[in-house]
């Protein structure tokens, strides 16, 4: 196996909580394998988010997945989300073991 | 004097103001509203056991009229008063058509602290009226059909935690009945005060950070925030002269129509009109209304009940 197989992409989501259950039925629409979510808490344009109560929640999600999949759901993020919500979205390159799973 | 209750609250609110570090871990306010919520529920289950269901049914229509009326109202004001565009309009309208959990049960305990007792189909109309708001509102927005994702807004209202909570202790209210309930009773009724008591500091947490959205607003919003619910009051005690309530119930019927709701509302709202601000909304609801409903609604009301219907029946 050569290591080019073995490169997938981090896909790093930030977000209300209040979205998701809608953001993660589009991940699975798009063709998304897997995701992990986690609360997350912090500050920026949308002032301090300290998950003390569900309003103020954050969460983080991570996707890996092959770089033109992350394009698609990049893509349909913006056009659902970037407008009304608060959502940070980076990309990180990475190396994976069990390519398969991804 | 003032409810034990409402000094909670008070501490929570001074503690926000002044910046302290005191946060309750946010599991623990979920685990305290919901044991609030069944403890109404129960509560209420109980009560309906030991009378017949067959009257409720137009009473249930009275108050999602009524809820649905509120909305309509409050948009018109926002709209024509409050110069707002028409999605935030509608969205604040929908927050002061439905209601607040937190805002009952203070009203619960206010009445039971002075031994006044009130019709036990009222947690029923607590769990009813959440909804109608949030439909109405979507509409005014949007108008019918187009770009709205029904199916997931009646899952948001019709499956939410509060509704789920509320009927599902009310039905084990009312199918175990009184005797069965004695194990529980510890938890769920000797409990809520305290529970309501902790629940309530957080609660002034949570308004303490309102006050800087609230300073950007100005002046309509405050005035909208305590305006609003005294007219709301005033058509909820209609409602109830109409179903012949006690001064209990009327008490209770006017509480639940003077308040807004703060959790279900906004989150269905997020997801329904997202180009709603929530902090709109929030900070009229959370940094004005309910402590006012809270602090001196409640007493206003049960005032006015009394004066409308006769004193102490």
């Amino acid at each position: 196996m050569t290591l080019e197989n073995k490169k997938r992409v981090l896909l790093t989501l930030v977000t209300e909580a209040v979205v998701e259950q809608s953001l993660l039925a589009d991940l699975d629409r798009l063709g998304v394998r897997g995701y992990t979510v986690s609360n997350a808490r912090g500050r920026g344009a949308h002032g301090m988010r300290d998950a003390s109560w569900d309003e103020a929640a954050n969460i983080r999600v991570e996707v890996i997945c092959k770089r033109e999949l992350a394009e698609i759901v990049f893509a349909h993020l913006r056009d659902k989300y970037y407008a009304n919500y608060a959502m940070i979205t980076f990309l990180h390159e990475i190396e994976i073991m069990r390519p398969e799973k991804f | 004097m003032i409810d034990i209750v409402v000094l909670f609250f008070l501490l929570g609110l001074l503690a926000g103001l002044v910046r302290s570090e005191l946060k309750l871990p946010p599991a623990l306010y979920d685990s305290l509203s919901m044991v609030l919520l069944l403890a109404i529920g129960l509560k209420g289950g109980e009560g309906l056991a030991q009378q017949s269901l067959l009257p409720l049914l137009p009473q249930l229509g009275i108050v999602v009229l009524l809820g649905a009326v509120q909305t309509l109202i409050a948009f018109v004001v926002l709209l024509s008063l409050g110069r707002f565009d028409r999605v935030n309009a509608a969205a604040i309208a929908a927050h002061y058509g439905s209601v607040s959990v937190a805002t009952f049960a203070v009203g619960v305990n206010w009445l039971n602290a002075r031994g006044i007792s009130f019709e036990p189909q009222l947690p029923i109309f607590l769990a009813v009226m959440e909804v109608p708001a949030i439909l109405v509102g979507i509409m005014l927005a949007r108008g019918l059909g187009r770009g709205t994702n029904w199916q997931l807004i009646a899952r948001e209202s019709f499956l939410g935690k509060g509704v789920v909570l509320l009927l599902g202790g009310m039905a084990i209210g009312w199918i175990a009945g009184p005797e069965n309930l004695t194990p529980i009773r510890p938890l769920f009724f000797d409990l809520f005060k305290g529970v309501l008591a902790i629940f309530l500091l957080e609660m002034g947490l949570i308004v303490a950070r309102q006050t800087s959205e609230l300073r950007r607003r100005g002046l309509f919003v405050i005035a909208f925030g305590v305006i609003m619910p005294g007219v709301f009051a005033v058509l909820g005690i209609g409602c109830g002269i109409a179903m012949g309530f006690s001064v209990g119930g009327l008490t209770l019927l006017a509480t639940l129509a003077a308040s807004a709701s703060y959790i279900a509302v906004p989150a269905t709202m997020r997801l329904a009109l997202p180009e709603a601000n929530p902090g709109l909304s929030l900070a009229a609801v959370l940094g004005v209304t309910f402590p006012f409903n809270i602090l001196i609604g409640i007493p206003i009301y049960h005032w006015l009940a009394s004066m409308l219907v006769g004193g102490n029946s």
